[in-house]
């Protein structure tokens, strides 16, 4: 296990994840259609096109500097319960990263799991309330078990997108009890989580960029 | 999607660009998206900010004026505002007395306003404090969920809150007053056609023919359930019913009764519909002592009406009595 990645690899990441916000921009609508607004693919496609117009600029020193730029961007232009959810991951992430130049597996592991804190304390939610923590959880779980299990970084990342695929398809019959969706009580069962879908994006854009290290 | 707009993209911009047009006595920050009283922040005076996602005109920059709101931060269309418009609000409006933050219960709104608040706190000394408004009772099971949706009753709270600063309460007694107002206000919406979100450019749900949703949101997020069509007085009877077994609006002063277009629906169902809504409210023994009809909290061009009710008393009666001036009230 010797991949380590620095800040190309994980603008690579955030980049990447842009990428594919913008490519499910309407997806990511049409699911929140059915339970919420209408409004997530929009939301976080705004917010992801200022962050990657942020990282245009000048290049960030510190993998901590890139995260809490794109979490500062995430705050100031997403607005609904996106932005303070992303942009506090982002701010977790940038904080366990530390200053570090490079990260290894381990440490994006702690990363990730920061992520997660910091969505629980921001939204608090659980398993099961039909929100992005039930694909971005078992994601985590996913990470730490396959580095245990001493796979490497890339092998561990494809795990992790697995688990959250299947949480993300684990929602469909969940019925929500936080945010918007909640409000339709029973009613939001059969329809996938919009959320829980933009994060099966964010680890996809990880398992892609990161996995080769740099 | 036949709407008079520019592009999907720039329609809060546009419509910022007109408020300002149309209202010299407002000042608004484009770059910010920030609606002010041209006179604040008004010394010894606690500044009230409300804000939301936009597509509810005229709520929440429509009621910024004397005697009301003191700004109103926009967020896109029924996306709430980020934290950087409501500190700089907090900032911008501060008279020395303390800010209140008035939000609608809404995940996306209490979480920008919160990370708001703390940034105040962080970074400057103004006092602030926030009421969350939680007025619908079509959300059942509130344990378990977010809690109810703030909606109609945010229009009487800015009202009423704006009044009690005016005169000069205490940022205290101006949050217990707009809290007093929240405990004491029930809503419950209906749909007869979804709105169309410019962004998204078609319906956000389909309503066949001949049926309609009840207990629905602002945001055309699907109501609690779907019914037949049916006459003015069985919608009134589909509306106020749970607002009346869910709180006792006997006694006191008397309610003010609200009846809200969500933005496609015109005046004149509006006033059938108040007809009946006071017919089921002289049955119930409960006294009409305030109304207010027409479109003050609208989802777009959604068909569709609700009602708000809160139980007051003489003092309430008299802040909503209080002269107000701002572009959608004036008396």
């Amino acid at each position: 296990m010797t991949a380590t990645v620095g800040t190309p690899a994980l603008t690579a990441w955030i980049r990447e994840f842009a990428r594919l916000v913008a490519a499910n921009r309407d997806l990511l609508t049409e699911l929140d259609s059915a339970i919420g607004d209408a409004d997530h693919g929009a939301n976080l496609d705004r917010g992801m096109t200022a962050v990657r117009k942020a990282l245009d600029g000048e290049e960030p020193g510190t993998p901590a500097m890139l995260l809490k730029r794109t979490g500062m961007t995430l705050i100031s232009t997403v607005g609904g319960a996106s932005g303070p959810l992303y942009g506090t991951a982002f701010l977790r992430m940038a904080a366990a990263a530390g200053d570090a130049g490079t990260l290894d597996a381990g440490d994006c592991a702690r990363m990730l799991r920061a992520a997660l804190d910091g969505v629980v304390a921001r939204g608090k939610a659980t398993a099961g309330d039909k929100t992005m923590y039930d694909a971005l959880a078992p994601a985590v779980d996913a990470l730490d078990a396959a580095l245990a299990a001493g796979r490497e970084l890339g092998e561990a990342l494809k795990a992790a997108v697995r688990a959250a695929e299947e949480g993300t398809a684990a929602t469909i019959p969940m019925i929500a009890r936080k945010g918007r969706a909640s409000y339709l009580g029973e009613r939001s069962a059969g329809h996938q989580d919009p959320g829980a879908t933009s994060v099966t994006l964010l680890l996809t854009a990880a398992a892609t960029a990161l996995a080769d290290g740099v | 999607m036949n709407k008079l707009i520019n592009d999907p993209a720039n329609v809060v911009s546009d419509a910022l660009r007109g408020v300002a047009d149309a209202h010299p006595d407002l000042r608004v920050d484009h770059e910010q998206r920030i609606v002010y009283r041209a006179d604040s922040p008004v010394r010894g005076k606690v500044g009230l900010i409300s804000g939301g996602g936009s597509g509810h005109e005229p709520l929440h920059a429509g009621f910024v004026g004397p005697g009301m709101l003191d700004a109103a931060c926009a967020g896109e269309i029924f996306t709430s505002p980020v934290p950087d418009q409501m500190l700089a609000a907090t900032k911008a409006v501060d008279g020395g007395a303390g800010v209140l933050h008035i939000v609608k219960n809404y995940t996306g709104d209490v979480m920008n306003f919160e990370m708001a608040a703390e940034l105040a706190a962080a970074e400057t000394k103004v006092a602030v404090a926030s009421v969350v408004t939680d007025d619908d009772v079509a959300v059942q099971d509130s344990l378990y969920t977010a809690g109810r949706r703030g909606v109609g009753v945010t229009v009487l709270v800015e009202k009423i809150a704006g009044a009690a600063a005016e005169q000069g309460r205490s940022l205290a007694e101006v949050t217990d007053v707009a809290r007093a107002v929240n405990a004491n206000g029930r809503s419950m919406g209906m749909a007869l056609t979804s709105c169309t979100v410019p962004a998204a450019g078609k319906p956000t749900f389909e309503l066949p023919d001949g049926q309609m949703e009840i207990g629905i949101g602002i945001h055309g997020e699907p109501g609690r359930r779907r019914v037949p069509t049916a006459s003015a007085a069985e919608v009134a009877e589909m509306l106020v019913g749970p607002i009346l077994s869910d709180l006792d609006f006997t006694g006191g002063s008397g309610v003010i009764a609200f009846v809200n277009g969500m933005g496609a629906t015109p005046m004149i169902e509006l006033y059938v519909m108040y007809h009946e809504i006071a017919t089921i409210l002289a049955k119930a023994g409960v006294t009409v002592a305030r109304t207010l009809v027409g479109s003050y909290i609208t989802s777009l061009d959604m068909a569709g009406c609700s009602v708000t009710l809160v139980k007051a008393d003489d003092e309430i009666l008299g802040l909503w009595d209080a002269p107000v001036r701002t572009p959608a009230l004036r008396w």
